[in-house]
């Protein structure tokens, strides 16, 4: 009557249509497929270099730089290589001041744009509006035709006499270590270590009892006091150094290149415009609901917002953020416009100085590529620390 | 019952005062009232400083003396006749798609029974002024009467056109985004075929249009195959995409267009050497195909699993599904999303600023080389000119990606 059921299991479709054969084999395709573009590409390197008499290794690493870099005690006589190091360091010391700048920017201005203030709000979102829509390299070109307006290093100014500020660099009081500091800076490490821990003690038993904590005044107290106690003992181990010209040399004090200062801010205030529209979302974003209990439990305006709205709002603008913070490091590598010497800099005088192009861009890539693994890893870590677990 | 009505009426709040609103907005409390006088006294001053420098500070004679540098950069001066002959093509081009589409979403709102306001001049205003401004600010500084007169004609046929693309009959009118691109097209060619210039010699702000569009049509399909490859239930296939997307994603685009400048010849078989244009729109495309691709994705993800069931259901193949049933609602759904990398390459293409290719924003460094205007710090002048040029074009972009946004109801579906 019916066809025999083994019939059906026994009939397989031909090779061609069986999806097994069809998957393996797209998938040994796409990869050939890779690995032969990416042979050629390899080939046409190694014979094109070969040809021009280039070598095709990563030994240029190990020659000579044959350049300076502005303050910064790097030789000419040192490798490749060290230069490389010197122009990361660079990019982080723009990370190091930048990320902390661009997010308390960027959190105020999202906070202000949704101020009840008519004025403080419009304000915000005027200069939201006209931050966000003007090509970064743009807006570091602009603020370094603005530091250039500053005196020359001749005529510098030096207000209060605290500073010394040129178009050439801006020098800043510093710490300056005299005998002694190196045990001064030691014991101030382990009294920060005794503080948080004291901040920990005083958070646990306001946990416990419900006592206030008072937290910050318990540490910073015993900070303090240890600190103003161990500098009298070691007999003035630190001082503050101050900036002084002497013909074209400022001596003493911090020493910043003017394009440093224009990278910094300038990327800052641009980040900082993407952020605050980030902040400004997840403030919204947080549930009516919060903000209506809040009012319902008579919180002040600002209680409301430090205690109810920003803490949930922050779980939603942390990655968005930390996203932005990645966006900054890349955007670092516009300090080649105006000659800061961050690690895209760096890599394109040591290419200008007769070295093979692949390799050093390559190799450029890699540091950003690091960079961002970094902060995607910290992305996911602390995405999984923050939000909430809905089961 | 009937008299609660007219109380309630009467109740009705009028619109308030300025005096009752400045009191509700600006000087509520305290502490309001003093950060109002603080930023009201930073709006004055500061509204006043720039309209001073606009006005009487800021010379613009930089600008005026280069402004077709600043339009076109180095395009050949007797070949500028083939610039207005394109950008009437264009004009005609946006006006009968602009057109058509009107036509279109009126002939589906009919269908559906629902009402359709046609966009009114009003309208148009509201959502284009920024451009009108600027439109306006560069023809004040012609000096001949030329531009004006391409201007207007290029309104007219652009008016025109969109009449038309309203009033097409309903066949041409859904091959309407053919048309345009056949417009486009033709445009292209009237620059550069029949012994025209090559982009080589394109530049200022025409070239940052044109490495915009054609970053992103390029990259269009190279990351609609990424997206679908990061997709895919083929391990190795997705394995391959998301290496490429997050290579690039990782990477500046300054170190893309450093290896398109510096060793894009060297990874080419000896004998091929592209021009810079060829080698900064690659770097481009690659690093946009990775962006898009996200975005596509984006899309691919928020199609209901419902929709390829059912299509599985009705006997469609996987290929079929894919095109008919899951791309075009993932695509629709993405559409301001790639509006918004659209306004990000067009901020990006000015990149090619450090590697020396002449954009509207390297043509602000040249005209600072002129013996004229060397070394009197006129970039304070040509840089914000520049920005406002990139402010427009991205303000609006952002306002209509907004807009399409609400319009396609992203999310609700």
């Amino acid at each position: 009557m019916t066809a025999h059921p083994s019939t059906v299991e026994t009939t397989r479709p031909p090779f061609w249509r069986d999806l097994r054969v069809l998957r393996a084999f797209a998938q040994v395709a796409a990869v050939a497929g890779a690995i032969f573009l990416f042979r050629w590409i390899l080939g046409n390197v190694t014979t094109n270099l070969e040809s021009v008499g280039i070598r095709t290794d990563f030994g240029f690493l190990n020659g000579p730089a044959g350049f300076q870099v502005a303050n910064s005690d790097f030789e000419p006589a040192q490798p490749v290589s060290d230069v490389i190091l010197v122009g990361v360091r660079n990019t982080f010391a723009l990370a190091i001041l930048g990320i902390p700048l661009l997010t308390i920017f960027g959190v105020l201005v999202g906070v202000a744009r949704l101020s009840p203030n008519w004025l403080v709000s419009k304000a915000a979102t005027t200069y939201v509006e006209t931050l966000r829509n003007i090509p970064p390299l743009l807006v570091i070109l602009f603020t370094n035709a603005l530091i250039l307006l500053l005196p020359r290093i001749q005529e510098a100014a030096t207000p209060f006499g605290w500073f010394v500020i040129s178009n050439r660099s801006i020098s800043v009081p510093w710490i300056a270590n005299g005998s002694g500091a190196g045990t001064y800076w030691m014991v101030l490490a382990g009294t920060l270590l005794g503080a948080v821990g004291i901040w920990v003690w005083r958070t646990r038993r306001s946990d416990a009892s419900g006592e206030p904590h008072h937290r910050v005044l318990w540490s910073g107290l015993f900070f303090i006091g240890v600190a103003v106690v161990a500098y009298l003992l070691l007999d003035d181990p630190i001082a503050l150094s101050r900036p002084e010209l002497e013909g074209l040399v400022v001596t003493g004090g911090f020493l910043t290149l003017a394009n440093y200062v224009t990278v910094l801010i300038a990327l800052s205030l641009y980040t900082a415009s993407h952020v605050a529209e980030i902040v400004r979302g997840s403030i919204q974003a947080v549930a009516k609901g919060q903000v209506e209990a809040a009012n319902a439990l008579a919180l002040g305006s600002f209680q409301r917002l430090r205690f109810v709205i920003l803490p949930q709002a922050f779980r939603i603008a942390l990655p968005p953020i930390i996203n932005q913070y990645l966006n900054f490091v890349k955007n670092t590598s516009l300090a080649l416009a105006i000659g800061y010497a961050e690690v895209t800099t760096i890599v394109f005088q040591v290419i200008g100085n007769g070295n093979p192009a692949p390799q050093s861009i390559v190799l450029l890539m890699a540091v950003y590529l690091t960079f961002s693994l970094v902060i995607s890893l910290i992305v996911n870590y602390v995405n999984r620390r923050i939000q909430y677990v809905v089961n | 019952m009937a008299a609660t009505t007219p109380v309630q009426s009467s109740r009705r709040p009028s619109a308030p005062t300025f005096v009752q609103w400045s009191r509700k907005n600006l000087f509520p409390n305290w502490y309001n009232s003093v950060l109002s006088i603080i930023f009201g006294a930073l709006f004055v001053w500061l509204g006043f400083s720039l309209f001073r420098w606009i006005l009487v500070t800021a010379d613009w004679e930089i600008v005026i003396r280069n402004l077709t540098l600043f339009m076109v950069g180095q395009f050949p001066r007797d070949e500028l006749g083939r610039q207005v002959g394109s950008i009437i093509l264009i004009a005609a081009a946006i006006g009968l798609l602009a057109g058509a589409a009107t036509a279109n979403a009126r002939a589906r709102a009919m269908e559906a029974g629902l009402p359709f306001d046609i966009s009114t001049p009003r309208d148009w205003l509201q959502r284009f002024w920024p451009m009108l401004l600027l439109v306006v600010i560069l023809l004040s500084l012609t000096r001949t009467i030329t531009p004006t007169l391409m201007t207007i004609a290029a309104l007219v046929v652009g008016v025109a056109a969109r009449y038309l693309g309203l009033y097409l009959p309903s066949a041409a009118r859904r091959r309407a985004s053919l048309i345009f691109a056949v417009l486009v097209v033709a445009a292209v060619l009237v620059l550069w075929g029949f012994g025209g210039v090559p982009p080589d010699r394109w530049g200022g702000l025409h070239l940052t249009f044109v490495l915009t569009v054609s970053g992103i049509v390029l990259a269009f399909p190279l990351g609609l195959m990424l997206a679908l490859g990061r997709r895919s239930t083929l391990p190795a296939v997705r394995l391959l995409s998301v290496t490429y997307i997050e290579f690039i994603r990782g990477v500046p685009l300054i170190t893309l267009l450093l290896m398109g400048i510096f060793a894009l010849g060297f990874m080419l078989p000896p004998g091929v050497d592209p021009s810079s244009f060829v080698r900064i729109l690659v770097a481009i495309t690659l690093f946009e195909a990775a962006y898009l691709a996200e975005n596509v994705r984006g899309g691919l993800q928020g199609v209901p699993k419902g929709q390829t069931e059912a299509a599985q259901a009705v006997g469609l193949a996987p290929w079929k599904t894919m095109r008919l049933i899951v791309l075009p609602q993932a695509l629709r759904s993405v559409i301001p999303a790639m509006v918004g990398q659209f306004i990000s390459l067009y901020k990006d293409t000015s990149l090619v600023y450090i590697v020396g290719i002449t954009d509207v924003l390297y043509v602000s460094k040249l005209v600072n080389a002129q013996p004229e205007f060397f070394g009197q710090g006129l970039s304070r002048v040509t840089l914000p000119f520049v920005g406002l040029i990139y402010w427009v074009g991205s303000y609006t972009m952002s306002r209509e990606s907004r807009r399409l946004e609400k319009k396609l109801g992203v999310g609700e579906r």
